[in-house]
């Protein structure tokens, strides 16, 4: 059962790291909004600046 | 290459509106709803089919608009998309689809759940954002940082979260634009740009010509706070959630070993303590920090609310705890202790969702003022910011501007549209010596106004004042609930000082174990989650069903409901005019009647017209009728010669005159219901307009009768248009022409003879009155300031989700009162073998959790009651973590509910603000 000593402060330290990044995101404003976002990934970019992204490295 | 975007944007729309400003005879578009359109994306799925052109999520059919899916009346315009020629009813609608596709953005009409907002032409034409180009009104909204500005929009007209995708793209694009944000849910936007490069006239602009209606936000302090308070209460409820998560973690073992009779190794054991505390402080310190200093206010203004036994309880247990985890004796109490802050802070996050989902409109006044106004200034017009008006000014209000101050005509004979301050959509005629309202919308010509009253004394802010000062008289039974509980926890708090005291003189050892375990079983966990969870549950299924609940008051309100007192307008009608009734008085048929009133209508840009086209839309014989010289006299009607022969269209008394004959048989009760077509020998027709009722408003009222509620009308009209309404719905009571006083006085007369009033309303003229009724409901569409003192927004356009929405308050009511049994019946059967020491520190934790849970499950079946298959997602798992997965689930869904509400209102104040919406006097 020695192994908890090891693992519990591990595992708090996890918590701490992922509590760390919630606030993070929290502050960084992820959560304001829960709905534009989720529609963001379902559109293209435009394919215009893609072709001239393409366009303008291969010159 | 992205720079020069957004020019070529701008100059594209100019040109597009220019090319075909003055084409378009519908310009009065009436409110239509968005459910009317649904059928029609159907219809062309099997078109999109076949051809290769990207399918579209919503794709109107081809008698429709391309952009807005309004009928396209005649109109031929096309706009290319997707490479293909799609009709568009207007100039507006043609201007903004060019525009979109022009810039490559096509994909709009890909991505949209919704079909967009008809632009209003004039809008588009003429320049209302110049006013914002000026450096002094600018300089009001926008914050400098050297050389970078920000600002803070709110955009109306987003309907769906393509709409926010192409405002993005478009502005992001122009030139000077640094950074560009914008919340679909709540249209708020914020822009950092460059000063030299760009002005906030041409950002607005920009939004505008894409058929939006951009505002710059004045309620950004009020914004910050919301959000602040919002992320600080993220942080607590995470803090909270995995603190619980861990101390039970640790507890579980403890538990284990007690209930297998076996005893933990006492190294492990006081290692499990030490890690407890150390979670278990962040949760006390962070997490249970706004209890601690809600009871810190409390006891400094000494009254015992909620917060005051549960910080004894919390201090106590946590100082205990901790002195014990030191010393190796007695128990810790950290598992209840975790546990009751995550509960506790689940339940506030929860209500302070609900609050902040539905105040979105703050600044609902200084939007309907416009910033600059047309001063008169020893004969020449200075344009100067409406907030430099004084006392005794003259201005110059032009058609379709919005009067700036209150004032009187001195000049000038026109209709104004007072939708904004009554809500009857019926535009008013207001002649030289008439006073007028700031806020109001001119329609038709031109009038000089002398300004009378400014800023904070206008008729609009004392509407304002008075939905306030109505709201802070709101009859809460949520404080008589408050008073209550705080009884019961004097109570509480006495009795743990009781068995404090007798335990102290019986065994002093076992004294403090026997008063927390009282404070702890007695403390009102379930019994504090008991009414939330169930009101949660409860606003979750509502707002799937289109019922907005925006005060957590509002469903026990709705459940004790025994009269409705409707407001007619935009209620139980739809708000739209349709022609109703004609009647032919000459030898000439209905048909061929109705023909040249089209034809001659056709020329007008009234609200009839629309109608007329409507009711004509069937024979497209009126097209071919030539009219010539016409003659429009305002508010008495329209002349001119159809096909060689002379007609007016109006008033009965003007068409009299063209035969010579000067008997008045105008019907002078109702100017505006009806409408003769006469000819130079005889009248030929007479045709009756009406407000249609919504189909399923007698269906409503009926059903609300069955349910024992008394229903009511007090409705701003006419008196026959009122009554047709009520009899025609089944409602034995009705008062017309009431002002928002009366009504104020009707519905607090209702309420002192002991009724309790649900009152229904759209018009800001209804908010005085909807914030006195004990339950206020404000239909989705009406007016954005009617929806802040509203306790319940009707998003769906069925008026049957309203006694769907009493039954479910009154099941959630039972629901949530047998809760508040179970929960009260637990504390007190526990409470005295708490107090003779009997119950053993598992078993209170336990027993508080598992009493928790029951309240939490059985809350859930107001929500699942409502649903027509309960899915029973996580309801047979038994944990807490499924229970509190629901709870949360309810507030997204409410959060997402109050975005679609808030787009709705958005739009609807949009279509009432550019159309003027309903009837007006028959004659232009």
């Amino acid at each position: 059962m020695s192994i908890l000593f090891v693992l519990i402060p591990l595992t708090l330290i996890l918590v701490a790291f992922g509590l760390w990044a919630f606030f993070w995101a929290v502050g960084n404003g992820q959560f304001d909004d829960l709905e534009t976002p989720a529609w963001e990934v379902l559109v293209d970019d435009e394919p215009r600046d893609r072709d001239a992204e393409i366009v303008a490295k291969r010159e | 290459m992205k720079k020069t975007g957004g020019w070529r944007l701008a100059t594209g729309a100019s040109s597009g509106a220019d090319a075909t400003g003055t084409l378009e005879p519908g310009r009065w578009a009436l409110v239509r709803s968005a459910v009317d359109t649904a059928p029609a994306s159907r219809t062309t799925a099997a078109r999109d089919g076949a051809s290769a052109a990207p399918t579209s999520n919503l794709r109107p059919a081809a008698s429709h608009c391309f952009h807005c899916s309004e009928p396209l009346n005649g109109s031929t315009l096309t706009a290319r998309i997707h490479g293909r020629d799609e009709p568009v009813c207007c100039a507006g609608c043609l201007a903004v689809a060019e525009l979109i596709a022009g810039a490559g953005l096509d994909d709009f009409y890909r991505f949209r759940t919704a079909p967009s907002a008809r632009p209003d032409a004039d809008a588009l034409e003429e320049d209302a954002w110049a006013a914002y180009e000026r450096p002094d009104v600018a300089d009001r909204f926008v914050t400098r940082k050297g050389e970078l500005n920000t600002v803070a929009l709110l955009v109306e007209g987003l309907r769906c979260a393509a709409c926010a995708w192409l405002i993005d793209r478009v502005v992001s694009r122009m030139p000077g634009v640094r950074k560009f944000d914008i919340n679909a849910a709540t249209g708020r936007a914020y822009v950092e740009f460059a000063s030299e490069a760009l002005n906030l006239g041409q950002l607005l602009r920009t939004i505008a010509q894409l058929g939006y209606r951009p505002y710059p936000a004045s309620d950004e302090a009020v914004a910050k706070v919301r959000q602040e308070e919002r992320r600080s209460a993220l942080k607590r409820l995470a803090v909270a959630t995995f603190g619980m998560m861990q101390v039970m973690m640790f507890a579980v073992a403890d538990y284990a070993a007690v209930l297998g009779g076996e005893t933990m190794d006492p190294q492990l054991a006081s290692y499990f303590r030490l890690v407890s505390l150390l979670v278990a402080t962040p949760v006390m310190l962070y997490a249970g920090k706004p209890f601690f200093l809600n009871a810190y206010s409390n006891i400094r203004a000494r009254t015992v609310g909620m917060d005051v036994p549960v910080s004894v309880a919390l201090l106590l247990a946590f100082v205990a705890s901790t002195w014990n985890t030191f010393t190796g004796i007695g128990e810790v109490y950290f598992d209840s202790i975790t546990m009751f802050v995550f509960f506790l802070t689940l339940g506030r996050f929860v209500e302070m969702s609900a609050r902040h989902a539905t105040t979105a409109v703050t600044d609902a006044l200084t939007r309907h003022l416009p910033p600059m106004a047309h001063r008169m200034h020893s004969g020449e017009v200075q344009d100067v910011p409406s907030v430099a008006l004084s006392h005794g000014d003259v201005v110059l209000v032009r058609r379709g501007e919005i009067v700036p101050a209150d004032g009187v005509i001195i000049e000038g004979d026109t209709s104004l549209d007072e939708a904004l301050l009554t809500g009857e959509s019926t535009p008013v005629r207001r002649a030289v010596g008439a006073n007028v309202s700031a806020g109001t919308l001119n329609l038709q010509t031109p009038i000089r106004v002398r300004v009378t009253a400014i800023g904070e004394e206008t008729l609009l802010s004392g509407i304002v004042r008075m939905l306030r000062r109505a709201q802070s008289q709101k009859p809460a039974i949520a404080q008589a609930a408050d008073r209550a509980a705080a009884k019961f926890l004097r109570y509480v708090l006495l009795a743990a000082g009781a068995v404090c005291a007798i335990w102290l003189a019986v065994d002093p050892s076992r004294a403090f174990e026997a008063t927390l375990a009282v404070l702890v079983v007695a403390c009102p966990c379930a019994f504090s989650i008991a009414m939330p969870s169930a009101l949660a549950a409860a606003t979750g299924a509502l707002a799937r069903h289109g019922v907005l609940v925006t005060n957590a008051d509002a469903v026990e309100s709705l459940s004790r409901v025994d009269r409705v007192v409707f407001d007619k307008t935009g209620t139980l009608t739809r708000g739209e005019v349709r022609l109703q009734k004609c009647t032919q008085l000459g030898s000439v048929p209905v048909a061929e009647c109705l023909r040249i009133a089209t034809a001659l209508e056709r020329m007008s840009e009234h609200p009839i017209a629309r109608a007329f086209a409507d009711a004509a839309a069937s024979s497209h014989d009126a097209d071919t009728y030539r009219v010539t010289n016409v003659r429009v006299a305002p508010g008495r009607g329209i002349e001119g010669e159809v096909n060689g022969r002379r007609y007016r269209l109006g008033r009965a008394d003007y068409v009299a005159e063209l035969r010579h004959d000067n008997k008045a048989d105008s019907v002078a009760d109702e100017p505006f219901a009806t409408v003769t077509l006469g000819g130079e020998r005889e009248a030929l027709a007479e045709f009756t307009f009406s407000d249609t009722l919504r189909d399923d408003a007698p269906a409503a009222v009926e059903v609300l009768h069955a349910l024992g509620i008394e229903t009511e009308i007090l409705s701003g009209d006419v008196p026959s248009a009122v009554s047709q309404v009520a009899q025609r719905c089944g409602i034995r009571t009705f008062s017309a022409r009431q002002s928002p006083e009366q009504k104020l006085q009707h519905v607090q007369a209702r309420q002192a003879s002991g009724a309790h009033v649900a009152m229904i309303g759209d018009g800001i003229n209804d908010a005085p009155v909807l914030g006195a009724a004990h339950v206020s409901i404000a239909m989705g569409r009406g007016a954005a300031l009617a929806h802040a003192a509203a306790d319940i927004v009707l998003i769906a356009e069925h008026m049957t989700a309203l006694p769907r929405a009493i039954e479910t308050a009154r099941r959630t009511m039972r629901i949530a009162r047998q809760n508040l049994a179970w929960a009260a019946g637990y504390n007190f059967c526990a409470l005295p073998i708490a107090a003779l020491g009997l119950v053993p520190p598992w078993a209170a934790a336990l027993g508080m959790s598992l009493s928790s849970i029951a309240v939490i499950m059985n809350a859930r079946r107001a929500a699942r009651a409502t649903k027509d298959a309960g899915s029973g997602n996580g309801t047979r798992r038994g944990t807490g973590a499924a229970g509190a997965a629901g709870s949360r689930h309810s507030a997204l869904t409410r959060h997402a509910a109050a975005a679609t509400a808030r787009s709705t209102a958005a739009v609807a104040r949009q279509n009432a603000l550019a159309s003027a919406a309903t009837p007006q006097p028959p004659a232009t």
